[in-house]
């Protein structure tokens, strides 16, 4: 292969210590090292360069824990590893002598950064066994963690198997170890491999370095693209970078095809914890490598940073997280005996209760003629489709069926990408009944949304309407693609389409055989995507078990069973019927925009099931109310009839759920809270909200607004009742930076972060190590809890108020603030329809700015004086009647003609955005809308 | 302690001196004109003056230095010899006459580029960055001053931030007089916010770091209300009290900094009998925020303003209807 590279790339050259001066790297930790090469048999000695804080903590006095050896990949150097040495070194500095301490030793490998060329190139093979001959050099001693990115991940791990001994755990980033059968390696490495492009490439210029470092997100700095470079200057100095491109096994036949075999095939052995931190945005090392790897160590811990990329080492603030890690699962191990006896014994372990199965009702029955389902207006069709429990039962088997006869099996992933309606809901309960995980994802989270949301979970099955398949096919979303409509073949064909449901269900009923074993409880059910509205969506993973308390839950809360006529005017929510046993409709609605749901389409869908329970999203309550006026004398009787009306997935106002409610004179209205993580965790009714309003006026009543008691400061927010049966909610006090730091606690009128537990929670984030581990801190160990990222306290009476999201929090000179409470004060002003609660400036000495929404809307953004006031607030000054409504003060009132929000609810406000707006304008930037 | 208050016959000077009384000390001004502090003691004389502040200082404890020339234009000279020489001579008669303790009253322009401030704590004062003669004096000055800090002398900088109040002929009486008659224009959109210092509150500050200067020597500290509001609603409120019309046309920030550049360099060749229209420094004052962490000054200074922002406008309007 060498024959493919320039001469010069050969050139042999001593190993030297890097130029002093690069961005980021203390000359301090770099050494030049004499080792041995024990395969060559004329006793030669290679000299290598790496970093290493061995001698720092020597000097230090601190013994490590462990040694982490990082090894990194082409075409960088042991410079990628800088920050991680940095880091390590500077947490012994901590007091706490029990901190797990780790020395770091980063090498370059031969012919790389500044270790010797030694004029010969090497093979994957050659690379572990020189590996080998430095950890022997050293005399590295256990235990030994180790870390590599790119092809160094693939020689970090050859390492590792060849050293079970010492081995306490292997971290890796972005990288590969197998080319799955059949697919072709990545087109940029294709392209370099080319024989007139791989010399000119790599060597003769540094086109294959700089387009490596260009591959950063952010940009790499100049800076630390010159450390990158120092060892490569000249074609002579880059020989190893062509030779490592070369030694890409692109087939069997390849020299080191069998040493990368050896390496995937063992990696299975490892028995030690593992963590794989990806960066999705990789030409190179694409997600379905992170899959391979996942299936080899189905062990490990995996954090996928969404937006990071291939240098995920230079993306992401890594350190912290290897560290964390490392003391987590490696660390504590050593000590784990000693603090076994003295474990959490004041908690109560959750016990689990047997539950039904969530398809138990359409095997119940599965021979009954009653409705199960009815879609007002389904796609394509002008009329109304009634399913029967019998045709559903059946629909579900023939499916399930089908399923397994075109090879999906238990655990694959199944992305269904169908409205909701009669074959989502087929489609869903033959997944679950066959043990295959369902990926939902609902359009509500926008075509980027979903394509992250996709492909982060790696479906190995698309289950797809039209619109799905297609923005499947644009945006390359992977897995099997099956059509719940018949397509053309030309179309089937350039869609990818192996199926359609229809193909499937008849492969169903022709099987004759049972279905296969249930799947267990503990196994992974359901993947479903929150709405994105605080950062990218993610992944929530709940096991049969947890959707079946799940279910058992509103069962209890709302009394939904069997015969039970449900609307679900939140299409999603539709699903739940047949688990419930309840006759589901759902009424005629454009399930991407919620707030287009009218009063008469939830009439007749209440008419066309004597509906006793309505389930209305928030965002759809105002146009409900807004077009109340056009119901008929039939559909007002048929409202009539409901028993039990629901509005949940974001904060609802008591004006707008008691106007809702009094279209339904017999219902009871609730509203319960909960998060994608946990659907149903507190429930209030409309009479609850009354009554603590009414406790809420009288206690602020009590108090001078000028005085000085505790209960002037009393941050209102929203009630959201008492938890439900089997939840418990605890409160994270705030600090004075807004962090949710207290211990999660009972104690009354303490703002913080709420806190939560049930049988009917999540069981974790997928893919999000980081994520999970920052859910559950602080928590009691052994027990499920999930902090909500939502702010609020408890009341004497132990009902929970809703203050506000965490990041929402502003931290005021005098202390914490949050928006929701304010807010409400501010709505209670006429002529202003909605209000949003900001802070600006730096963190602790922010100010307060309110941004209002007023009726009639204002056509631009401006700033609210007694000139400027709104047509509707006339002679008065609406920035002081906004100030004079609250209690804090308030910086500025900024008028908007709409407050943005997310796109799911249509209100959750946007008040990240907003702040950042108004911070622009209230320093004098341009007046534009947020 | 016996204190001496220089530059007493300003509004800020007066109200120092009645704060500094009121706290149970002995006063004595020192101004070219009577200062009319009840219960103080006057001493006659300019800054300029060395001989004349050398005998002010004499037999004093504590300085609290405010006289400076304080204006948008005029002869770079006469800024440097009031407020950098005037500054020098009070620290050499403090040192001579064995004074322990002296507050320099600065201003946060001492430490300001032209870019918002927005909640940041007391920057280093830089004449290099400062906008104009003023305040390019009045940093080198706080400079000096901070530079003599000792342990026989202890010195502290206090930089209120836009001062105003009943009887103020420098941000009100400018203020209104423009908006009389109709030179008073809303730069932007006028949302910049911006925090100011009512009279009292500065007054008290002042007061209160003379107390505490033992404790907070060598630093400088930004003294406000700690109420930043949008630009333009101060220019109303103040507007209101004095019964004018508030601004009622606009001009584009960047416009207006255009044409203050344009007019200070007209005004230096023909200076005209009162003070610019406009200049490059009121631009940037009126269009991008000021405001300051104030934590840091409360906590140290042990203070805390008492007249808030509404309370201050309806007193204005009081002496105004008088």
């Amino acid at each position: 292969m060498t024959s493919r590279l320039p001469r010069t790339a050969s050139t042999p050259a001593a190993a030297t210590l890097p130029l002093a001066g690069l961005a980021g790297l203390d000359p301090a930790f770099s050494r030049l090292v004499e080792v041995p090469e024990r395969s060559s048999a004329t006793g030669v000695t290679r000299t290598w360069h790496v970093l290493d804080n061995g001698a720092e903590l020597e000097r230090r006095g601190v013994r490590p824990t462990g040694t982490i050896l990082c090894v990194h990949g082409n075409p960088t150097w042991s410079y990628l590893w800088r920050r991680l040495l940095t880091a390590a070194t500077d947490a012994t500095a901590d007091a706490r002598t029990e901190a797990a301490a780790w020395r770091v030793i980063a090498v370059d490998q031969l012919e790389m950064g500044f270790s010797e060329r030694t004029g010969t190139p090497r093979s994957l093979a050659t690379r572990v066994r020189d590996l080998t001959d430095f950890t022997d050099a050293i005399d590295l001693s256990g235990p030994v963690i180790t870390l590599g990115h790119d092809w160094g991940g693939v020689v970090s791990l050859g390492w590792a198997v060849d050293h079970a001994p010492l081995l306490a755990g292997v971290m890796l980033l972005n990288t590969a170890v197998h080319q799955p059968e059949g697919s072709p390696i990545p087109a940029a490495l294709r392209l370099a491999l080319r024989g007139g492009v791989l010399g000119p490439a790599t060597v003769s210029t540094p086109a294959f370095l700089e387009t490596t470092l260009a591959l950063a997100h952010p940009s790499l700095s100049t800076e630390v693209r010159n450390g990158f470079r120092a060892p490569y200057r000249g074609a002579a100095r880059r020989g190893g970078i062509g030779a490592f491109v070369a030694d890409i096994p692109v087939d069997s036949a390849h020299e080191s095809a069998p040493e990368l075999d050896r390496i995937a095939e063992s990696a299975r052995t490892l028995a030690v914890p593992a963590l794989l931190l990806w960066g999705p945005r990789d030409p190179i090392f694409s997600d379905r490598y992170l899959d391979d790897l996942v299936d080899r160590l189905p062990q490990a811990d995996v954090h996928r940073f969404e937006g990071a990329g291939h240098l995920i080492a230079e993306d992401v603030d890594y350190p912290p997280v290897v560290l964390g890690w490392l003391g987590e699962r490696v660390g504590e191990r050593a000590s784990l005996a000693e603090t076994a006896g003295t474990t959490e014994t004041a908690e109560t372990v959750e016990t689990e209760v047997p539950r039904l199965p969530l398809w138990h009702y359409l095997e119940e029955l599965q021979d009954n003629s009653g409705t199960a389902l009815i879609e007002m207006a389904p796609p394509g069709g002008r009329r109304p489709r009634v399913v029967s429990w019998r045709l559903l039962s059946r629909r579900v088997r023939e499916i399930a069926a089908g399923l397994i006869g075109i090879g999906v099996k238990r655990g694959d992933r199944v992305s269904l990408l169908v409205p909701p309606g009669a074959d989502l809901t087929a489609v869903l309960y033959a997944c679950l009944r066959i043990g295959a995980v369902v990926v939902v994802a609902d359009a509500g989270l926008g075509l980027r949304g979903l394509t992250r949301a996709v492909r982060g979970a790696r479906p190995d099955h698309v289950i797809g309407a039209l619109p799905g398949l297609l923005a499947a096919r644009a945006l390359g979303w992977p897995g099997q693609k099956i059509s719940t409509v018949r397509l053309s073949p030309p179309l089937a064909s350039a869609l990818g389409v192996s199926f359609t449901l229809g193909d499937i269900a008849g492969l169903g009923r022709s099987f004759d055989e049972a279905l296969p074993a249930r799947p267990d409880v503990d196994e992974i059910a359901a993947i479903l995507f929150t709405s994105g509205s605080t950062g990218p969506a993610k992944g929530v993973a709940y096991t049969h078990a947890q959707l079946s308390a799940l279910r058992d839950a509103l069962a209890v809360q709302y009394g939904i069973g069997v015969g039970t006529g449900l609307v679900a005017g939140f299409a999603p929510f539709a699903l739940l019927g047949p688990a419930l046993g309840a006759t589901s409709v759902t009424p005629d609605m454009d399930v991407t925009s919620p707030r287009t749901l009218t009063a008469a389409s939830v009439a007749q869908a209440a008419l066309a099931v004597n509906a006793t329970v309505v389930f209305l999203s928030p965002a759809a309550l105002t146009n409900v109310v807004a077009t109340s006026v056009s119901l008929t004398t039939a559909d007002r009787r048929a409202l009539a009839g409901v028993q039990t009306f629901l509005s949940a997935g974001a904060p609802v106002s008591e004006r707008l759920l008691g106007e809702a409610a009094a279209l339904m004179p017999g219902a009871t209205a609730h509203t319960p809270y909960g998060m994608t993580e946990g659907l149903l965790m507190t429930d209030i009714t409309l009479d609850g909200i009354r009554a603590a309003l009414g406790a809420d006026k009288s206690s602020h009543a009590r108090t001078d607004p000028d005085s000085t008691d505790p209960d002037s400061t009393d941050p209102g927010g929203v009630c959201v009742g008492v938890p439900a049966a089997t939840t418990r909610v605890r409160i994270s006090a705030l600090d004075e930076n807004g962090e949710a730091t207290g211990r999660p606690d009972e104690v009354p009128h303490v703002t913080g972060e709420i806190v939560v537990s049930a049988p009917h929670l999540k069981d974790h984030y997928d893919r999000l190590w980081l994520t999970n581990r920052e859910s559950a801190r602080g928590t009691a160990p052994g027990q499920r809890w999930h902090r909500t990222g939502d702010v609020g306290h408890l009341d004497d009476v132990g009902r929970l108020w809703v203050e506000g999201r965490l990041p929402h929090v502003i931290t005021s000179p005098d202390g914490v603030v949050t928006p929701v409470g304010l807010e409400q004060q501010i709505e209670a002003v006429g002529g202003i329809e909605r209000a949003a609660i900001v802070g600006v400036g730096p963190v602790g000495t922010q100010q307060v700015v309110a941004i209002v929404e007023t009726t009639p809307r204002e056509r631009r953004a401006r700033f609210a004086t007694a000139r400027f006031a709104t047509a509707s607030l006339a002679s008065a000054d609406l920035a002081s009647v906004v100030r004079g409504a609250v209690r804090h003060p308030i910086a500025a009132v900024l008028v908007v003609p709409r407050l943005p929000t997310d796109i799911r609810h249509n209100s959750k406000i946007d008040r990240t955005r907003l702040a950042g707006w108004a911070g622009g304008i209230l320093s004098g930037g341009r007046m534009i809308r947020p | 302690m016996r204190v001496l208050v220089t530059g007493a016959s300003g509004l800020l000077g007066r109200s120092v001196a009645e704060a500094v009384v009121a706290a149970g000390h002995e006063v004595r001004t020192f101004q070219r004109r009577p200062s009319g502090v009840p219960g103080a003691t006057d001493s006659l004389g300019s800054v300029t003056d060395r001989a004349a502040v050398a005998r002010a200082a004499l037999g004093m404890d504590a300085i609290v230095h405010l006289a400076a020339k304080v204006s948008l234009a005029g002869d770079p000279a006469e800024f440097d010899l009031v407020n950098v020489g005037g500054t020098r001579a009070v620290i050499d008669a403090a040192t001579d006459a064995g004074v322990r303790r002296l507050v320099y009253v600065s201003s946060p322009s001492v430490a300001h580029a032209g870019a918002s401030i927005v909640g940041e704590g007391a920057a280093v004062a830089d004449p290099g960055l400062a906008r104009g003669d003023y305040a390019r004096t009045k940093a080198e000055a706080e400079l000096l001053a901070l530079d003599a800090d000792s342990p026989r002398l202890r010195v502290v900088a206090v930089r209120p931030h836009l001062v105003w109040g009943p009887g103020d002929t420098q941000l009100v009486a400018r203020i209104v007089d423009r908006a009389r008659s109709g030179r008073l224009p809303l730069l932007g959109h006028g949302a910049a916010l911006i925090d100011t210092t009512y009279i009292d509150n500065a007054a008290s500050a002042i007061a209160a770091a003379l107390e505490r200067v033992d404790h907070v020597h060598g630093r400088s500290y930004v003294v406000t209300n700690g109420e930043p509001r949008p630009v333009a609603e101060l220019l109303a409120g103040i507007c209101a009290a004095a019964g004018v019309r508030a601004p009622a046309w606009r001009v584009s920030a960047g416009l207006a900094r255009v044409a203050g550049s344009a007019i200070e360099a007209v005004w230096r060749i023909r200076p005209g009998a009162d003070e610019p229209p406009m200049t490059q420094f009121l631009a940037e004052q009126l269009s991008t925020a000021h405001w300051f962490d104030q934590r840091q000054t409360r906590a140290d200074l042990n203070w805390a303003p008492a007249v808030s922002l509404d309370e201050g406008f309806r007193r204005l309007a009081a002496s105004f209807a008088r």
